[in-house]
């Protein structure tokens, strides 16, 4: 087991990173260890082609997704444990317009901070009736809504007494493959946001709180779960004619 | 004709992360081409980090044209059995375009589809990991006519190689994902505006 870095270090590395002023993060990120070999040291190559395949992308329908899918607590015989949430939001595109009728996935751990995945080796308990999966499409407004619970905080090996601040992955489409993003949502007023490289990693303030859901007390249902709003802008250019695409949205939402 | 992206709304990008291994791989993801289909092709290789070990965790998204030319795809890469949740993978008539493959412990990926069209010869790659804030995307451009396309036609011959899937056998073709490198090692990665 080799020797970790200490917070402070860290700390030390993530406070000297100014920011480049863009609001995703540097793949060269280097208080997140991991991003060291896997990066680009090569120029980017800009694509400015009308005709570029990736100005379009796939298509989701109801055949993709289950109507329980959205709600992780009713995937096993039993209830989960931990605090029932609720994340509802819309997804738009940079231009400020709905994107409908797309898939919207999300997977995190139990209220204990583990995964249901062999590599998580967290000692904390798994829950038998959670997985911490789900999916949905966006609807004519390009709304998305889950009932889950509140994922716990979690270590890992980045530094000596990393945590993760509590997450919940998305993984989302828009109209164009160059739209695609995968991120995390955060949890409103979380103490390890100050020492967590990968919630750093977006070094814009304005950006980074983009990535935190807000408490919305009107959206919490009463005796039953608190409620979160969470909207995602996607960035990208599209193709430009996007009418059949509308349509297509209009008859899967 | 592009909107410009205004970088302060759109929402950042966040790391994969190890743990997407139950969630976003699906029974079938990597097998685009109808069964049967006599056009099928298989593209496979794998994805390396800046020491040209293998990257074990990453996951590959696939976008294509259809053969016919067609860039609008298809529902149903994903089918659900609406009783029972389980996936029921593709209906096996409908070519989708898109493709999801996790890589194995050795990096390898394997993709069945179909010959992009040859106007647009190429296979569109996204490359999400651990260690990757944020997703890379690539060409794996197939036989065709690349003298009429716009990025082959600009890259300098060295980098240009690293899109060019390698024809192995009849119908298979290599192309492996290296995600730093020298000019001639690393992948070209591309960025849309
Ligand atoms: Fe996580």
């Amino acid at each position: 087991m080799s020797e970790l870095t200490h917070q402070d270090v860290i700390d030390a590395e993530m406070a000297a990173v100014r920011p480049d002023g863009g609001a995703h993060p540097s793949r060269s990120y280097g208080p997140y260890r991991s991003t060291a070999l896997r990066h680009p040291v090569q120029p980017l190559v800009v694509v400015e082609d009308p005709e570029a395949v990736e100005l379009t992308g796939p298509v989701f329908g109801h055949t993709d997704v289950t109507a329980l899918d959205n709600d992780l607590t009713r995937q096993h015989p039993g209830e989960p444990l931990g605090e029932r949430i609720t994340v509802t939001g819309r997804v738009l595109d940079s231009g400020g317009r709905p994107v409908r009728g797309q898939l919207v996935e999300i997977w995190q751990a139990n209220a204990s901070g583990r995964y249901a995945h062999q590599r998580d080796q967290h000692p904390a308990p798994l829950d038998p009736n959670f997985t911490g999966v789900g999916r949905c499409l966006t609807d004519g407004e390009g709304g998305y809504a889950f009932t889950t619970v509140k994922p716990g905080a979690y270590p890992w090996r980045n530094h000596l007494n990393a945590w993760r601040p509590a997450h919940i992955h998305f993984s989302l489409f828009g109209t164009a493959f160059t739209q695609r993003l995968v991120t995390q949502m955060y949890f409103p007023g979380d103490p390890l946001f100050p020492y967590d490289p990968i919630y750093r990693s977006v070094t814009d303030p304005a950006a980074r709180e983009r990535l935190v859901a807000e408490y919305v007390h009107e959206l919490s249902r009463p005796e039953q779960s608190l409620g979160y709003r969470f909207d995602i802008v996607l960035g990208g250019p599209r193709a430009t004619w996007t009418e059949q695409q509308d349509r297509q949205g209009d008859d899967a939402a | 004709m592009n909107e410009k992206v205004t970088a302060g709304q759109i929402t950042p990008s966040q790391t994969v992360g190890p743990f997407y291994g139950y969630a976003l791989p699906f029974t079938g993801g990597g097998d685009l081409a109808p069964p049967g289909d006599p056009r099928g092709i298989t593209l496979h290789g794998r994805v390396l980090d800046g020491e040209g070990a293998p990257v074990p965790d990453a996951l590959l998204e696939f976008w294509q044209a259809h053969p016919d030319g067609s860039r609008t795809g298809a529902p149903g890469s994903m089918r659900r059995d609406p009783v029972t949740g389980a996936v029921l993978g593709r209906h096996g008539v409908d070519f989708t375009g898109f493709g999801r493959v996790s890589v194995d412990a050795d990096g390898h990926y394997a993709l069945r589809t179909l010959p992009p069209p040859p106007d647009a010869p190429y296979i569109s790659v996204a490359v999400f990991a651990r260690g990757l804030l944020l997703h890379l995307y690539t060409r794996a451009y197939l036989p065709g006519r690349h003298e009429d396309d716009a990025l082959l036609r600009g890259l300098p011959p060295e980098r240009r190689a690293t899109l060019l899937a390698v024809p192995e056998r009849e119908g298979v073709h290599r192309f492996d994902i290296r995600l730093q490198g020298g000019a001639g090692e690393e992948t070209v990665f591309l960025e849309f505006r």
